[in-house]
């Protein structure tokens, strides 16, 4: 069987990292972080696995590449075993095939939990895997430069405090000019909700907040998005393992809707960020549950509907497909509403093959997309599965409510030419919904 | 400084504006409303049709126009700013004047105590600093945020960044690009990283979190490092009193309280944050989970014995040691905390508690069901609005002063404190 030991691949900050270990420093930073912060949970699965290979199949790395070495299974076999076998006395250059194995070769999408006998949540253990690179400063290049962004920032793509306000009050004064008295209104103190995106919108993705104002415009909602710092809900620092500052980044996002008395936070279509904020990062920062009630777009697009608060001039014409994110079908449940939406907005809906919480990931999310061109061509065939899923469905259109799926999903369809092109909800419902102030 | 003392109290309601849409000129739409601070003027920024944009105070607009116009701040001495744009260079405008020196961008306007200084971050050729009173920094960064102004205004700070590496050079960023500046002038110190620097009550030093590496967390002061290491700290705050310097730090997967560099409160709490000095600096409280989402309030390291799901909003007396704060489930049913009580009532959402000056009365502001009305000593103002902005006492503390919208129209509103009887 092959190992990851025959497919390494160079990059900057994994060797910068392992250039600077020692078996040593290894195995006690590796104690500490077992005994601190794994408890029973990783002591669990690591004695309740009994290596059956379920989980093989589950795995879209496995079932592109056609190769043992990236089954779940084995991904933790060349990872956190082979510490726990070893006591963490390694050799570096273990390390640095733990980190290609952990930050580019699961997207912790979590699929292979609804094919483990047991219950084994894996990307948990790659997950931790991370946390130890981290700690031993074995990262990949890429994505830890986003990290450093959020933490010099607070978000993820060094967008500095001017830029934020600066480009929402340039997207108001475009969105004017098709709907005449529209606002993005900012820090409106007692606002029904705030809205946050990730921070790719304002840098080059700004038409989706252009086209979110037109849908809030239209439904007459109350709402705001802030002027500072905590706009941005993504949270790369959450995969690099750097959990302080993935915290840090959700206390700014939560203090930031706390501060302006909103009711709750509607964040735009992201599947990680939903992951960090609903699921992670509160729970780091001591809280059970949030501190502001969270809604994913999804969601908050299907409860608009539901009010009669957007209405169609028409219905999307062409066949399309859905891709479920996983952060917020497996991670969230909103595999239903996700529907009721695609199918209140389109006249011809053709489900994937497995679909909703058995979908293939996109192979982008997870960090992976962000740890950049070393690992990218990987990724890309490492998802063949998912070309021949969006093949069978014979349609050009593809729905996809999150980012990375976006840039995983357009990442495949080019490679593989499969003549598709990818639409978020908020796409779809700019194109359809009434506008009323329209001149 | 009160500048209360000079404000109305005479006891009675007074309607203000009667329309809240009324304008001196042809709108599009009047938005952003501010209040000023005694409650006499209401400030919005209005979108005329030229286009242009202004700002109307009681409805009456400003002759200057400009091309935007936004966050209207009135300072603590009553004068109003706005952000505004001419010809695509951005300035302070106060009172309807605007700032000499223009800028490619200018945000997050900051007052000092008395309102004679105001400044605000800028941005000009792609470097960054701040500009106070409409005069910039001499020496402006490749980035600067989080800035902070000192009680009187005499200093103003910000994390800066001092060196720039080229694109995802994460070796140069781990090396320490990051830095503090006051009044333009940035330490000699680098770090990894800066957050949330604050001054002393008189201006004079500055503290600050850092990060040494990926995994030393610390806190300076004047660009000192304190040798203590720990996995996260928070931002610190200065004992009013003594200037010793009070951070919550983590060791161990727990927080706790470091003060001078030396552990102050025990490593137990599963959160510490908001930590604040009583005004003569004898006290230290701060916002805790003393278990996984048991939120209370810790004053000199002894918990409250009540908990929430979410505690924020600690808020210390003006005068002796009395500590206030908000409590939700999980941002519904608010209740509003006291010295370790809770008050009866639960609400939708509550603003932040604002006490007397001498400490003897505490008013906070809630809503429930839409409707929101004023809360002194848990008892509520017997008339609820459509909305209602911080209250205000009055010098003595006898009176409670409302400003609020009911029926489209701007109420200023007096009341002595026994007027709330529900």
């Amino acid at each position: 069987m092959k190992t990851i030991a025959d497919r390494l691949i160079e990059d900057v900050g994994l060797r910068r990292g392992v250039d600077r270990l020692t078996p040593e420093k290894i195995q006690k930073v590796f104690k500490e972080l077992v005994a601190g912060e794994c408890g029973a949970r990783m002591k669990t699965y690591m004695e309740t696995c009994v290596r059956c290979g379920m989980c093989a199949k589950a795995c879209h790395y496995y079932m592109s590449h056609k190769d043992p070495s990236y089954t779940p299974v084995a991904k933790v076999s060349q990872t956190m075993w082979r510490l726990f076998d070893a006591d963490g006395k390694v050799d570096p250059k273990v390390i640095y095939e733990c980190a290609q194995v952990a930050y580019t070769e699961c997207n912790l999408c979590r699929r292979c939990i609804h094919y483990c006998p047991l219950g084994i949540d894996t990307g948990y253990i790659i997950s931790v895997v991370r946390r130890l690179c981290h700690k031993l400063g074995v990262t990949p290049q890429y994505i830890q430069d986003t990290a450093h962004s959020h933490s010099a920032t607070m978000n993820q793509m060094w967008v500095k405090d001017d830029e934020w306000p600066d480009t929402l009050q340039w997207q108001e004064e475009e969105a004017r000019e098709e709907f005449p008295g529209l606002r993005i209104p900012l820090d409106v103190e007692g606002a029904d909700f705030m809205y946050s995106v990730i921070a790719p919108e304002p840098k080059f993705r700004t038409q989706l907040i252009y086209q979110a104002a037109a849908i809030f415009n239209a439904a007459g909602v109350s709402w705001t998005m802030p002027s500072t710092p905590g706009w941005d809900n993504s949270n790369m620092a959450m995969f690099t393992g750097d959990s302080e500052i993935m915290a840090r980044i959700e206390r700014a996002h939560y203090e930031t809707a706390q501060r302006l008395r909103v009711k709750r936070i509607v964040m735009g279509e992201c599947g990680h960020a939903f992951r960090a904020v609903y699921d992670v990062g509160n729970r780091w920062l001591g809280w059970k549950w949030h501190p502001v009630p969270v809604v994913h777009s999804v969601d908050f697009f299907w409860q608009l509907i539901q009010e009669g608060r957007i209405k169609l001039t028409h219905k999307y014409a062409e066949p399309v497909t859905i891709h479920d994110p996983c952060n917020i079908i497996r991670g969230r449940g909103l595999m239903e509403k996700l529907r009721e939406v695609t199918h209140f907005l389109c006249e011809n809906v053709v489900e994937m093959t497995p679909n909703r919480e058995h979908n293939y990931c996109c192979c982008a999310g997870g960090g992976v997309i962000n740890c950049g061109p070393p690992f990218k061509n990987v990724r890309i065939v490492g998802n063949s599965i998912k070309a021949e899923q969006l093949k069978a469905t014979g349609v050009h259109t593809l729905v996809a409510p999150c980012h990375n799926c976006h840039g995983g999903l357009e990442d495949i369809i080019s490679k593989f030419g499969l003549n598709m092109h990818t639409k978020f909800l908020g796409d779809l419902i700019y194109e359809l919904m009434e506008k009323p102030e329209a001149e | 400084m009160s500048f209360a003392q000079s404000w109305d109290f005479t006891p009675g309601v007074r309607v203000v504006l009667d329309d809240m849409r009324q304008c001196s000129r042809e709108y599009e739409w009047l938005e952003e409303p501010h209040v000023s601070p005694d409650g006499e003027r209401v400030a919005m920024v209005a979108a005329l049709p030229d286009p242009a944009l202004s700002v109307a105070v009681n409805g009456e607009v400003w002759e200057a126009t400009f091309e935007k116009v936004w966050y209207p701040r009135f300072s603590p001495d009553g004068r109003l700013t706005v952000l505004a744009q001419t010809d695509g260079e951005w300035t302070m405008v106060v009172d309807g004047e605007p700032w000499e020196e223009q800028y490619a961008y200018i945000w997050g306007t900051l007052f000092s105590a008395n309102g004679d200084i105001i400044a605000a971050p800028i941005q000009q050729d792609g470097k960054y600093g701040l500009s106070v009173n409409g005069t910039p920094w001499e020496t402006l960064f490749d980035n600067a945020n989080q800035v902070t102004l000192s009680r009187d205004g005499s200093a103003a700070a910000a994390v800066v960044q001092v060196k720039s590496p080229a694109q995802a050079d994460i070796a140069a960023f781990q090396e320490g690009i990051f830095s503090v500046a006051v009044n333009g002038v940035a330490w000699d110190s680098i770090f990894v990283n800066c957050w949330a620097p604050t001054f002393d009550p008189a201006g004079k030093n500055v503290a600050t979190t850092i990060r040494r590496s990926l995994y030393d967390y610390s806190i300076a002061v004047n660009g000192k490092a304190w040798t203590g290491s720990y996995a996260c700290a928070w931002g610190p705050v200065f004992n009013p009193a003594t200037g010793a310097v009070a951070a919550p730090v983590r060791k161990a997967g727990a927080w706790g309280m470091a003060i001078d560099d030396a552990m102050a409160w025990d490593i137990r709490y599963g959160q510490l944050w908001h930590q604040v000095f009583s005004p003569d600096g004898s006290k230290l409280a701060a916002i805790a989970a003393v278990s996984f989402g048991d939120f209370t309030v810790v004053v000199d390291n002894t918990p409250w014995d009540i908990v929430f799901p979410v505690v924020t909003d600690l808020t210390p007396s003006p005068v002796g040691n009395r500590f206030a704060a908000l409590a939700s489930n999980h941002n519904s049913d608010f209740a509003i905390l006291c010295d370790g009580k809770v008050w009866a009532g639960r609400y939708d959402m509550a603003y932040p508690p604002v006490w007397s000056p001498d400490a003897a009365h505490l008013a906070v502001t809630v809503e429930k069901a839409g409707r929101f009305t004023v809360l002194v000593d848990g008892k509520a103002y017997p008339e609820s609005f459509d909305k209602c902005f911080d209250p205000a006492f009055s010098p003595d503390g006898s009176k409670v002063l409302i400003r609020a919208v009911a029926g489209g129209k701007y109420h200023r509103i007096v009341a002595p404190v026994a007027a709330f009887t529900g």
